[in-house]
């Protein structure tokens, strides 16, 4: 949104906001405050950001510490476990799908294999998927969004274009349909992360336009100001006002979409591992244990429900800190 | 108005030609480039030469990439057909195609599979927009309430849960737990308006509950916003009946931006709901789109784009008469 000019003027007059106030209640000295750090001050006050923040953490660690974790409380995750399997259902013998000391989250049906030991590498593809298609998507739409609102002319027609026809795709039909035609291997990778790499590509390439946008119409607003004029008068280049005075004024509303968009990239790679076009099996994915627990699911529901419980949980968390971030970062948003 | 409803026509279908242009490019020169024949995914693997060099002269495989683009184009606008010397095979316009794998003209079993999707799309809508829109006004009208609270962390929720979760989940309880809903597949409303229904009904619910979310959220946030302006300050200080200052003044502002991402969503949906359709076994465009994918069978995945392009096209088209209709402040230039 283009603020004009005489919202800007007005800007300067009413320094001491309500959140100034509020911290001026000490004896202590008024020092100015970073943005940084007021964001930082508003976030902490917000427990269920923090709470989802702390989630967040604990399911990076939890993935990237996920062989350890495995060798520690689980079983190999291509490991079988026939004896766990009633012979006659091919379900799991026990309660709630086969949960025990031994196995924490019960076994696969059918094959026996160590649930516990699968979420735990499933959590580690689903969020480098998640996190990398994330970052692809961020740069890929703040370069455009930039180039779009600063050069302006016909260089924003047809980024603008783009954009519009992206958003006007079917784009799950599209990302199923490229990514099953896309080769299984490649580079030498493995094909988990080969896999890994063509969903990051579809899914990064697909999210670009709602960044983009965004980062279009801040640079839209931002390039009317006085600071860029100012610059401008004193002799910057384009170069110069691009990247010293622009983009750290874009980097709010970045960091804030991008943040936002990851939850999304769980669900769409989710989405196509259940479609069976994601991770290829026997790679332990989230999205490929519920497309198996189709079969099961009316007799032993704890298989669908640990993976759909672990995605709906990693969603949320990112969703409440993300939500949280972007209040504190702005508060115009509340 | 008439000069900007032809331009956006225009733009419409140059939208369409666009994304068959890319679905074509992609599903030919990505198979070309990974070495599989589209004449052997016609006929199958097993046939002799012959026959495979028969079928890529009769489907024109064999023409460069641009031509067969202008002849599929053609025969979307004027039908076309399929020769190879005396074997000729009319497909009238608008044509699709034959599919790779049954040999079944295109159109006719995307038209097939259409009202599945309708069905499903248009009954979930309903469902939701009642659901999102009613709980979102009362939470923006009751604002730190304890009903606000609730409808606000169920909202959260609903956006945080995917489809091929609550939909298995919702059938293990109401279906195969409780026993409520049976168990069964899509029936054709002209057979059985009730066993339509009831057979609907738990896709119905799972599919609105997570739009729901979404709009109870976006609703809440916009009211909140309209209720703020002078305009409803006004209204009240006219002395106006908080019933009539929210009907008529707050929600009819409030509920504008609902419009945009409705036709969105519902042009979406209807192009397809992949994975509501895949969870519940419902055959409809989704279902059979990813079939299609499943087995390269071309002809059935550019159809299904080119349609699922279409509704979006056209939803965005009407969502921006519409706007033009309730928001005054909107013109149409």
């Amino acid at each position: 949104m283009s603020l004009g000019p005489e919202a800007s003027i007005k800007d300067d007059t009413t320094t001491p906001t309500a959140d100034a106030a509020d911290d001026r209640t000490g004896d202590k000295a008024i020092t100015g405050r970073s943005l940084k750090q007021i964001a930082w001050r508003r976030l902490k006050k917000d427990k269920v950001a923090i709470a989802g923040g702390i989630v967040v953490i604990f399911l990076i660690v939890v993935a990237i510490l996920a062989p350890v974790l495995s060798k520690w409380f689980g079983h190999p995750i291509d490991e079988y476990h026939i004896d766990q399997i009633d012979p006659t259902f091919s379900t799991p013998i026990g309660k709630l799908g086969g949960i025990s000391r031994e196995f924490l989250f019960g076994v696969e049906p059918t094959s026996g294999r160590d649930v516990f030991s699968r979420i735990l590498y499933g959590a580690q593809t689903s969020l480098s998927v998640a996190f990398l298609s994330a970052f692809v998507s961020t740069l890929i739409g703040t370069v455009f969004g930039l180039a779009a609102g600063f050069l302006g002319g016909w260089v924003d027609t047809v980024i603008s274009r783009i954009m519009d026809f992206l958003l006007a795709f079917p784009q799950l039909l599209f990302a199923i349909a490229l990514v099953s035609v896309l080769p299984d291997s490649f580079l030498g990778l493995g094909d988990r992360w080969s896999r890994v790499g063509v969903l990051v590509g579809v899914i990064g390439f697909f999210g670009w336009p709602y960044i983009g946008r965004i980062v279009r119409g801040q640079t839209l607003s931002l390039r009317e100001r006085e600071f860029v004029e100012a610059s401008r008068s004193m002799g910057a280049r384009s170069g110069r006002i691009l990247f010293k005075e622009l983009l750290p004024n874009l980097a709010a509303p970045i960091l804030v979409y991008a943040t936002l968009i990851i939850p999304t990239n769980i669900l769409t790679e989710a989405a196509l591992s259940f479609l069976g076009v994601g991770i290829p099996p026997p790679n332990p994915s989230w999205g490929g244990m519920l497309s198996d627990a189709v079969t099961f699911y009316s007799i032993d529901p704890m298989y669908m429900i640990i993976p759909g419980g672990m995605i709906f949980i990693t969603v949320l968390a990112f969703n409440l800190f993300g939500d949280g971030l972007r209040d504190a970062l702005d508060p115009k948003a509340r | 108005m008439l000069a900007y409803l032809i331009r956006r026509l225009i733009n419409a279908v140059i939208t369409l030609l666009v994304v068959t242009a890319v679905t074509f490019g992609i599903f030919f020169l990505v198979p070309k480039a990974t070495g599989s024949d589209p004449a052997l995914l016609y006929i199958g693997k097993t046939s002799d030469a012959a026959s495979v060099e028969g079928i890529r002269v009769k489907m024109g495989l064999d023409d460069p990439i641009v031509v067969q683009y202008g002849k599929f184009l053609k025969g979307l606008v004027a039908g076309r057909d399929y020769a190879n010397g005396p074997d000729v095979q009319h497909c009238p316009a608008p044509c699709l195609g034959y599919s790779f794998k049954t040999d079944q003209e295109v159109t006719p079993l995307l038209l097939g599979d259409l009202p599945v999707t309708l069905s499903l799309a248009l009954g979930a809508a309903v469902l939701w927009l009642i659901m999102g829109i009613s709980t979102g006004v009362i939470s923006a009208l009751r604002r730190g309430s304890i009903i606000d609270r609730t409808v606000m962390t169920g909202a959260l929720a609903g956006v945080s849960l995917p489809i091929y979760f609550t939909g298995l989940l919702s059938s293990a309880i109401f279906v195969y737990w409780l026993g409520w809903l049976p168990q069964g597949n899509y029936v054709p409303f002209t057979e059985s308006p009730g066993d339509w229904f009831i057979q609907l009904l738990l896709p119905w619910i799972t599919l609105a509950f997570l739009f729901a979310a979404t709009y109870a959220r976006l609703t809440r946030a916009n009211m909140l916003e309209t209720l703020g302006e002078d305009y409803v300050r006004t209204a009240r200080a006219k002395g106006l009946r908080e019933r009539t200052v929210i009907g008529k003044h707050a929600l009819r502002s409030g509920l504008t931006p609902i419009v945009t991402v409705f036709g969105l969503d519902l042009g979406a949906l209807l192009g397809g709901a992949v994975l509501t359709e895949t969870v519940f076994n419902l055959r409809g465009l989704g279902y059979q789109a990813l079939t299609a994918i499943r087995g390269n069978d071309l002809p059935i995945i550019l159809g299904v784009t080119l349609i699922a392009a279409a509704f979006i096209v056209f939803a965005n088209l009407i969502v921006d008469l519409v706007y033009g209709i309730i928001d005054p402040r909107v013109r149409l230039a």
